[in-house]
Order: C-alpha cells, then structure tokens, then sequence
C-alpha cells in the first residue's frame, strides 16, 4: 500500500543529494511504509541518481532494510551469548505461539513480523529486543517478555554506572541524559579555541599516552597528526558508534548519558585536525542514544557551542548523524566509510589509511566513542593527569561493560592495573556460582579460566598473558553455561555478520559454524578443521572481522579441548 | 640503487623492482608461479579471492600479492607452511560451497596445493537453477566462485549499464539483477563482457550451454537467433 503523497514528501527533502543520502533515504521510506518496494527504489534512483541494481544490492547487504511488505510491528529479539543465558531463545518461541507463526516471518494479518537479531547492545537488561513500529521511531526494549513486545512502546531503562572517581561516566547518572546545563560550557573546547593552536591540542592528546579504545588501541593523537599532516583542504573526524560486539555496550551508556562529553571530544578532535564537518555513524540498533544525541547537537548549537562562530570564534562545526542499518561489519573504519558513502559496508584494501584517503576519498580521523570522550578531560586537566592513572602503557581510566554470570551487569570505569579478579568481585557483585570461563575482548575474544583471572586489565598484561580489551566487553559464564551452545551462538554471529567480500572470512564463517552446529557429534578430524579455518581466515582475511572470527573458537580448542571431542 | 628502484629477497632469490610495483609483478618477473583467482588485468584489483596471499617477513598476516607493494629489503616467501595452509583451506573451503567442474584453473589449484575435495562434508552449497532468461547467454550461479568481476565490467570497470549488482551478504551473497528482474528487463545491452571475464562456467553463451544440453542444431537456432530485419521480409 503506497501512498503517493507520503513518497514524494519522504522523497522531496533528497533532491540534489547524491549516492551518500542513500541510506538515510533508505531509512526514511522504510520508516513510512515498512519495507522498501521496487516502485520506490525506482523512484528514489531517479532523486539520486543511484542505479537500481546498486540500490537493491544495498537494501539486501544491511539486515534492518526490508525489500519485502513487513508487518506493522517488527520485533527482532537478541539471540546472543548473554540474552540466551536468561531465555531468549524461550521468548521468540513464545512470541511466534502467540501469534500463530510456526517460525520466525510475518502474520498473515500482517501486523506483526518476528526475527532474532544479533546483539543489541542492552546485555545489562537482557533479554533485550528491538520493537519498530511503522510511521514511529523505533525502541530498544529491555527485560523484554512476550507480553511486553505485543503490547508495550514502553523502554524506559535506567543505566547503573559510574562512582566518584569518574573521568567518563558521571556520578549522579539519572535516567535522563545529562543537559548542557548540568554538562557545563564545553570549557575544554573553549580553552582549546582561545588558548591553544590545534597542534597544541594534538601535542597533549599525543603526551597523554590515549590510546584507541574501539579495539585497535592505536595511539589517537598520532592518528589526528596523520590527519592533520596529509595533504588536502577537506578533512573529516568520524566518530565510530556503530558498537556491535556481542556483550559491548560502554559506548551505547555515554552516548545515552553523557551526550555534551561525546559532542565536546568530537568538537576538540575535528579543531585539532582542521575540519569543520564531522561525522557520528551510529548502529541501526540504538535509537535511544540517537535521539539523545540529536537532541544534544540541536542544544548545543542553540547556545552557540556547536555550529557557525562557536563562542563568537571563527571555527565551525557541523557535526552529523548517521544511522546505520544492521551490519556488524560497518564498525570496521573503511566499511564505516562505505556505509556513509551509500554503499554496501565492504571494507576497503588497507593502505591506503584512512588518515591519508578516508571519507569520500579525504583525509580522515575515525575514532571510537570512548576514545573521543577522553580528550575534553585531557585538554582541561593536562595530559600529566591522564598519565598519572592507570598504568605505564595504559594511561587513563577504561570503561568495561559486562554481562553474564555476574552479581551486576553493567558498564563500569576502571583504572588499568587492576586484576580481573577483583574487577568481578568489587565492581560487579562477584560471580553468581561458581566460575566456569571468562570471554574477554567480546564475540572476537579469548578464553581465560578460572585460574587466570588474577590477570591485571590493563592493555600490556593482557597482551602478555595472549588475551587483550578488545571491545572492552567481558562476559561471565559459570559452571551452567553450556559452551558449545555459546560457541556455536559466536559461530553463527560471525556467519551472519561476514560481509562476503573476502574467500577465507566469507567461506570460513560458513565451514566453521557447521562444524560448532555439530559439536555434540563432531566428526573426526573436525578439530583440525576448525584450526585450519581459524588460522587461515586470521591469516588470510582482508579486515579485523576477518582476522578475528576464529580467535574464540581457537582460543576453546586450546583451553578446553574436551568440547570437542565426542562424548563417551 | 637509483630511488625508483628497490631490492627485495623472493623465495631466497634477490630482485630488483621499480618502486610501486606489487609482490604479484615482482614474482613474474623472477618466474615465480601466484594462483589466481579474482585478478584480471582488466578490472579493478580487489584483493578478494586471498588466494595469491605470500608471507612478507614473517608478518602477522599474509599480504595479497595482487595488490600488496613491494617494501625495500623485505622477505617474500611464496610457498612456505601459512602460505600453502591458506590457498589449500581456501581452496578446500570454495569447492564445498561451489560448483568447481568447469573451472580447470581452479582445478589445477586443487591438484597443486594437495587440496582434499572431501574436506569439509556436510557443508551447504551454494545451489540455485540455471537461469536462462535471455537469447545470448545463460547464468549458472552454483557455478559462481564471486569474483566479482562481472559485477565490474558492467559498472565503472567497462560498460557503465549497472545491471547487475551483489545480493545479501556472507556466504548467501549473490550475484543478480534488481528485485532479480529478468535480464531482457534489467538496463543490460547484452555487450558480453560479463561472459567474456567469468573465471568459472557460471556465465556461458546460450550456444555453448544449448551444445551441452544435445540441442539439435535446429533448437539452437530457435533459442538463439533473431530474425534479421535486412533481408528478411
């Protein structure tokens, strides 16, 4: 059903865009009629000027993009590790016996449409689901229950973080997010305007020994002296909130909480690389943190902090978001690229950096949520201060969000050099049973037993000890966990999220989920299967999701051979 | 050495290259043998297939030497134990997921790398029919290894027509046509360059498909030709 005014007003606001509206528009459609139809593609090539086929290759490439009628409600319910553990998978059963589905799709009324989703970034409140009503924006439910996803727009959380020694999260977290008022006068960026020249500011950063905290940890103002050194007059800063890991959600918390600290990061890194156009490319699955961080962009310009003439200066700032669609992938900086360009999120051949060809081909400083929200306290109290916490290579604090088998989930901040150990037991309420594994990093991380727990979380210990923060997430399993249902639930996220381009992750992926589907009845020779896949694919793979989606299922096959060996 | 030139140590032998020129060029002009398999000289590099991978000094990954720049002094191997684990997993991996039969190539790989075509049992194969929508060529998508190039030469590597594009994504990706309208529908011009870069037997001129199904030469002709307009009436 197509209503002819509803396109062209949708349609309207694009004309003279080109290829990089795509997916806002995409979105945009959707939004009004629930799927994306052959009508509409036809309609939007002509505003943009974008070949059909291009886009109808794009709406299949993210999972949140339908090019089928869909009903009224899509309800996509979390099936990873975490919302498993607290019956997820009993939920979507539930929830297609209600209504009359014998598995997952669409009712014949046409009123509602039942998926799983990949992780959804609400582990703290699993079981978590994403409810999309047609015309409304959509809402991330937590605790969800069957009842509550038919009938309920309501998804109103609290978020349990932060204590007096905060650098990142604030003390007094309500269920609000923090207003300009409370947040203060963007006094690192004035500071910054007035006092310092932007190589000043990329001197501090640069001492104060920040590192990237999206999973790479490069050092960040080695990134923005690439930028600001490559040649060309048009520059962005992009900030990576596409945060997508199984059990990782520190950044989705700041975003929530404390907007004016991201938008002040971002303000400082795109002064300090010389641009005045930034991006936040934000996950499909958040839409709680995007509202909030619209709303914060349109305060902050109103009281001239952001926008034209910030504080009566000549430095500018625009400073956009985009949306992305439902691809894991798209938290690879380059696919991140693609995705804002219009284009399905494949990673691009590195070099060239995005520090020399970036964004549109320009040079570009990609830096993760956490990351940027870390500079306006180094700007204001010196990178002497910075490096005075934590440890000799992991200045700072760190956020870890964890989930699982914990007295507290929650996104907590602390300073490097404290030992796993005591992480769980002081910060999270301790483990709930007895402790059977740590998945450390995320869905692309390693395994640590029991006995290695007294590892100091700081970024060289955990290297030293072959494990690493990854996407600073920590999920907690005790001795219930079945750990093959998690492996094969960890498989299946990587099947799911390889974008294809390359053989070893795109193959890979595929072999290496049949054989964890299989892991109650392994063939023989299946463990030097999953080794070779997992090498060849961390070897071989074009990106980082490449590289990384075997390192669980390898770090298990070392750590706890017995799974996969048949049972007596 | 003049700075347009660099040295660099390939499977033991020492080369001298131009500067910018990929590990791929440095290999053929030492004689050394690079399996191929996305590569073609007339489409743009994207280093997908990973089958060309060589370790350069022992690196934590392998580089695609394809696309991948010679460094000054590095250490090339092309044949040692990560190279040969990943072309033959890659190889092993493919052919569970793909019609190889009329890829002789790909087969030779096989054959080269000791690949095991039983490797992987069980696994699900990429299947679909034979589509046969249009009078000059018919595609076989089981046969399909996605390369990508055809993809290319219908857009900006060549032809500019766009109809064709990547569906879905990970191992359900696709090669197709908008919505998988038919190709008499699509902007296709039928120029031909998609069949003339398929590595595989995936997309093949309907004359030599028709030869294989034991068309008579009559049946050929009535699937395959039109009537001309000169001359005909």
């Amino acid at each position: 059903m197509i209503a002819e005014h509803d396109i062209d007003a949708a349609l309207d606001a694009y004309r003279g865009r080109g290829r990089e509206a795509l997916l806002p528009a995409l979105w945009d459609l959707q939004r009004a009629h629930g799927y994306i139809s052959p009508e509409n593609v036809h309609r939007l090539s002509h505003v943009l000027r974008v070949p059909e086929a291009e886009i109808y290759g794009v709406i299949g490439f993210y999972t949140l993009f339908h090019d089928q009628p869909t009903g009224r409600r899509i309800i996509r319910v979390c099936a990873d590790p975490t919302c498993a553990l607290v019956g997820a998978d009993e939920i979507l059963h539930g929830l297609c016996d209600r209504l009359g589905l014998s598995g997952e799709g669409s009712t014949a009324d046409g009123e509602y449409t039942v998926e799983h989703s990949p992780c959804l970034g609400m582990c703290d409140y699993a079981p978590a689901a994403l409810v999309s009503d047609r015309g409304e924006n959509d809402i991330a439910l937590p605790n969800a229950t069957v009842d509550a996803l038919l009938d309920s727009r309501d998804g109103a959380y609290f978020t349990r973080a932060g204590d007096d020694e905060s650098v990142l999260l604030d003390p007094a977290l309500s269920a609000a997010p923090q207003t300009l008022a409370a947040y203060g006068d963007y006094r690192a960026l004035r500071r910054a305007i007035f006092d310092l020249s932007p190589e000043e500011v990329i001197a501090t950063v640069e001492a104060s020994g920040l590192i990237g905290r999206g999973g790479a940890a490069f050092p960040t103002g080695l990134k923005w002296k690439f930028t600001r050194g490559a040649a060309g007059d048009i520059k962005y800063v992009v900030c990576n909130a596409d945060e997508s890991e199984p059990g990782t959600f520190k950044d989705r918390v700041l975003m929530e909480h404390r907007p004016h600290l991201l938008l002040e990061g971002i303000a400082l890194a795109s002064y300090a690389v010389g641009t005045g156009k930034a991006y936040i490319f934000i996950r499909g699955e958040y839409p709680k943190a995007t509202a909030i961080l619209d709303c914060a962009i349109q305060e902050a310009e109103a009281a001239s902090v952001l926008g034209a003439g910030i504080m009566g200066s000549d430095f500018a700032l625009d400073i956009e978001i985009r949306r992305g669609a439902g691809a894991y992938i798209c938290g690879e900086e380059t696919a991140l690229f693609e995705a804002i360009e219009g284009k399905r999120g494949f990673p691009r051949m590195k070099p060239p950096y995005p520090t020399t060809f970036g964004l549109f081909g320009a040079p570009t400083a990609v830096n993760n949520v956490e990351t940027l929200c870390a500079v306006p306290s180094i700007v204001n109290q010196g990178a002497d201060w910075f490096k005075s916490l934590g440890t000799a290579e992991s200045a700072g604090s760190k956020l870890i969000s964890v989930s699982g088998h914990v007295g507290q989930p929650g996104v907590y901040e602390i300073q490097p050099g404290i030992t796993l150990r005591s992480f769980l037991d002081d910060y999270c309420g301790g483990v709930i049973g007895e402790l059977k594994a740590v998945l450390m990093g995320g869905a692309a991380g390693t395994f640590l037993l029991p006995d290695e727990i007294d590892v100091p979380l700081s970024f060289e210990d955990l290297r030293a000890a072959g494990s690493s923060f990854g996407s600073g997430a920590i999920m907690v399993f005790n001795q219930s966990t079945d750990l093959r249902d998690l492996l094969r639930r960890l498989g299946l996220f990587f099947q799911h999220e390889s974008c294809g381009k390359c053989f070893p992750c795109q193959l890979g992926t595929q072999r290496q989920v049949e054989i964890l589907e299989r892991l109650d009845a392994p063939r023989a020779g299946d463990r030097e299967r999953l080794h070779d896949i997992g090498m060849t694919m961390s070897e071989a793979s074009i990106c980082g999701l490449g590289h990384t989606a075997g390192i669980a299922v390898l770090s298990a096959l070392e750590k706890f051979p017995d799974l996969f060996e048949a049972e007596e | 050495m003049s700075d347009d030139k660099i040295k660099l140590t390939l499977d033991g032998q020492s080369i001298t290259v131009p500067t910018g020129a990929t590990l791929l060029e440095a290999a053929q002009a030492a004689g050394v043998d690079i399996p191929l398999i996305c590569y073609h000289e007339a489409t743009s590099p994207n280093g997908l297939c990973r089958i060309c991978v060589v370790d350069v000094d022992g690196g934590r990954v392998l580089q695609p030497a394809c696309v991948a720049e010679c460094g000054a002094d590095t250490r090339v191997e092309t044949r040692n134990e990560r190279v040969l684990r990943s072309r033959r997993t890659i190889l092993e991996m493919l052919n569970a997921s793909v019609n190889l039969e009329q890829a002789p190539e790909i087969q030779d790989m096989m054959t080269d790398y000791s690949a095991d075509d039983e490797r992987f049992p069980d696994a699900r194969r990429r299947e679909s029919e034979v589509i046969d929508d249009n009078p000059f060529y018919v595609r076989d998508y089981e046969q399909c290894v996605l390369c990508w190039r055809c993809v290319q030469v219908c857009a900006e590597d060549a032809q500019f027509t766009f109809a064709l594009t990547l569906k879905n994504r990970g191992h359900e990706t696709s090669v197709a046509t908008a919505f998988d309208i038919s190709m008499t529908e699509s902007p296709c011009v039928f120029c031909g360059q998609c069949v003339g870069v398929c590595p595989t037997g995936a997309l093949k001129p309907k004359v030599e498909w028709g030869m294989e199904q034991g068309w008579s030469s009559e049946e050929l002709r009535q699937q395959t030709r039109r009537k001309r307009k000169k001359g005909s009436e």
